[in-house]
């Protein structure tokens, strides 16, 4: 009982032994501590862009009668290849996964000139270090018969859009 | 009659006006000297006095004022070139064109800024060889080893952003690569399958470039970061590096000098008589502190003034280093690409010559070469002076026999595992080429650069057990890295081809 009193009165004492000027100061010093923690926080999110320029994800590529059996035709702006084989049409992405620079494509595989990826006609990976297969992008026809791609939506290798 | 004094004080004013900014009459006088040395702002990061070794040319080569003396004379350069230069995406190739071939002199100001980033990241590596293998970290000097490395990273950073502002072919590529780098994490959470709530990578990304794709957000951050953040952080870090040399006792050295180590560095008379071997007067203890005791029987520290040596000498040093870069841009012309084309890759796009080791690591793994192993070993190089606190002396390179062995067979062993590794891979390909289906995240883990990683620090344990010495070890790590940092520039800049290919030499590259 005594050691409990003992203990709040030692207790009491040290609460009394703040003066009020330290007490103040030290108020102050986290005020501006907390303060500006704040601002740092808030200021976090400054420099992430809020706003994306506004660049299209979606492309017409022509009608269907541009695209006969076999053939093909590459849109280096969009960096998408666009095929026809017997099963339909299909658009594979030129953009190499390993760091993004543009492959070339040779008779049967597509190559990356800054690393040395190397991928099958279906843009799957043979060799070197590009991550994963090239990406396969979604084909569609408009109502008034174009045919667009959409890059934003991928599909599976081997998804064909059937004509 | 204060019309008099008004005619004095007007007459007095040439004198009375230099009097009032050298406060302690003219620098005639070692006194006077020692006082300018001390009471000016700029000077005063050096002490009034230093230690006679410290000129000793064989320890310190003089790189680290090599190294700040080219990036002042970066600095200069840099706002030279910012009065033609235009941060936008339009006009900016051709604001570089106009600096090389219209503005007077422009052309040379240019090579210089080139020449001189690349004698700095020289003189960089170099200037943190020289602390390490004379031990210069240890004891008071830990903190301010980290401030070498943040100085390493800031040169790095700056001379990486000053390459996208040309806007020219290498310029961009180089950027598409390393902001792809940025996002390599993505192969990891995307093996998780967690890309889609948490994706640090494409932040990174985001944040670099100020977008998704390289544009004029991209060039404005990069213009921002090489101009303002960078060279802000470098100009106080690098005041706080040299200050704290200062503060710790000047250059570390050892402690028993021999003459014969000092020949040829000036003496100061004056410094010599100052202890006797009798003490003159009588003292009393007055308490016992830790430390060394003073040397009896010579000068106690056999020390010269700062004015003029040192300064004498890091004028040359400055002097040097301008007139390699001078002869370097007479003769060496920095390089302009075609304007930046989004559709068109250079082939080969070569980062520049310092980063192309880490390409080489790249073209194994992107996450792993971009972004993990140069993380291990820069967090490797920080802890050095925390890890390895044993007590020895400093300032000798490779401090005795047994670290000249040491470093002499990491060398050779770093050398021989790196050129087998390199060889194997050229010739024999990695386990994507024989099993094209394997899981990524073996390649992550399993790739030439974690090998060549595992090798060394094997090669590290091995030598931590052997010579019962983190010193050691410590010596065996750096050495690989060093070795192995400069056989993959070496290899990458002159082996490596269109499509990243093997070839002999240049000569041998296709036509196309």
């Amino acid at each position: 009982m005594t050691s409990l009193e003992q203990t709040v009165n030692k207790h009491d004492m040290e609460i009394e032994s703040i003066s009020r000027r330290d007490f103040l100061t030290t108020s102050a010093m986290w005020a501006v501590v907390t303060s500006m923690s704040f601002v740092l926080f808030g200021l976090l999110r400054f420099p992430r862009p809020a706003l994306f320029p506004d660049i299209p994800k979606i492309f017409k590529i022509g009608k269907s009668e541009d695209y006969p059996l076999g053939s093909e035709k590459i849109f280096e702006e969009k960096k998408v290849i666009v095929r026809r084989d017997a099963e339909g049409l299909y658009a594979i992405s030129l953009i190499c996964t390993h760091l993004g620079c543009i492959v070339t494509k040779h008779a049967d595989k597509f190559e990356c000139p800054c690393h040395g990826s190397k991928f099958d006609d279906r843009g799957k990976v043979i060799a070197g270090p590009a991550p994963k297969a090239l990406e396969w992008f979604k084909v569609s026809q408009l109502p008034d018969g174009k045919l667009v791609v959409d890059t934003m939506k991928r599909v599976p290798i081997g998804t064909r859009y059937g004509i | 009659m204060a019309v008099n004094d008004y005619f004095k004080n007007l007459v007095n004013l040439p004198r009375t006006f230099v009097e009032s900014f050298i406060r302690h009459g003219k620098p005639t006088s070692e006194r006077a000297r020692s006082q300018t040395v001390m009471s000016n702002i700029f000077l005063h990061i050096h002490s009034t006095r230093i230690h006679r070794y410290t000129l000793k040319k064989t320890f310190t080569f003089g790189l680290g004022i090599m190294a700040a003396a080219s990036f002042f004379i970066l600095t200069v350069t840099g706002i030279l070139l910012m009065v033609y230069y235009k941060p936008s995406v339009d006009l900016a190739y051709d604001s570089i064109k106009d600096i090389h071939y219209v503005v007077p002199s422009g052309r040379f100001i240019r090579n210089v800024h080139r020449w001189a980033t690349n004698v700095m990241i020289v003189s960089v590596i170099f200037h943190m060889a020289r602390v390490f293998y004379t031990a210069a970290y240890k004891e008071t000097r830990s903190f301010n080893w980290l401030m070498g490395m943040g100085l390493f990273v800031l040169t790095l950073g700056l001379s990486f952003t000053g390459y996208l502002l040309p806007w020219d072919q290498l310029a961009y590529w180089a950027v598409t690569i390393c902001s792809n780098i940025a996002a390599s994490p993505r192969e990891l959470t995307d093996l998780l399958g967690i890309t889609h709530f948490f994706d640090p990578g494409g932040l990174m990304k985001v944040l670099l470039l100020g977008s998704e794709e390289i544009g004029q957000d991209a060039l404005t951050r990069f213009f921002w970061l090489h101009c303002i953040v960078l060279p802000f952080f470098m100009v106080m870090i690098l005041s706080v590096h040299i200050w704290r040399v200062r503060k710790d006792g000047g250059l570390a050295r050892p402690d028993h000098i021999k003459d014969k180590d000092l020949k040829g560095i000036r003496e100061d008379e004056n410094a010599k008589h100052v202890f006797e071997n009798a003490p003159q007067k009588t003292y009393g203890l007055m308490c016992l502190v830790k430390g060394k005791s003073p040397v009896v029987g010579k000068g106690p520290e056999n020390t010269i003034p700062s004015w003029p040596s040192l300064f004498i000498a890091e004028i040359a040093l400055f002097m040097f280093t301008f007139a390699i870069v001078c002869v370097l841009s007479y003769f060496f012309d920095a390089p302009l690409k075609e304007i930046a084309n989004p559709t068109v890759p250079e082939n080969p796009a070569k980062a520049p010559w310092y980063f192309l080791g880490l390409q080489e690591l790249v073209s194994y793994s992107a996450f792993m070469g971009g972004v993990g192993i140069p993380t291990i070993a820069l967090l490797g190089l920080a802890l050095i002076p925390y890890l390895d606190r044993e007590k020895q002396t400093l300032g000798r390179w490779f401090d005795n026999r047994t670290g000249r062995r040491v470093a002499r067979h990491s060398f050779l062993y770093a050398a021989a595992v790196t050129i087998a590794l390199l060889a194997f891979t050229v010739k024999f390909g990695w386990l994507r080429n024989w099993y094209p289906d394997l899981s990524q995240a073996v390649i992550i883990f399993i790739n030439p650069g974690t090998v060549l990683l595992t090798f060394f620090v094997v090669w590290s344990f091995h030598c931590l057990y052997k010579y019962d010495s983190t010193r050691l070890s410590a010596i065996a790590l750096f050495t690989c890295f060093i070795v192995s940092f400069v056989i993959l520039t070496y290899f990458a800049t002159y082996h490596r081809g269109p499509n990243w290919h093997f070839y002999w030499l240049k000569s041998q590259w296709p036509i196309h």
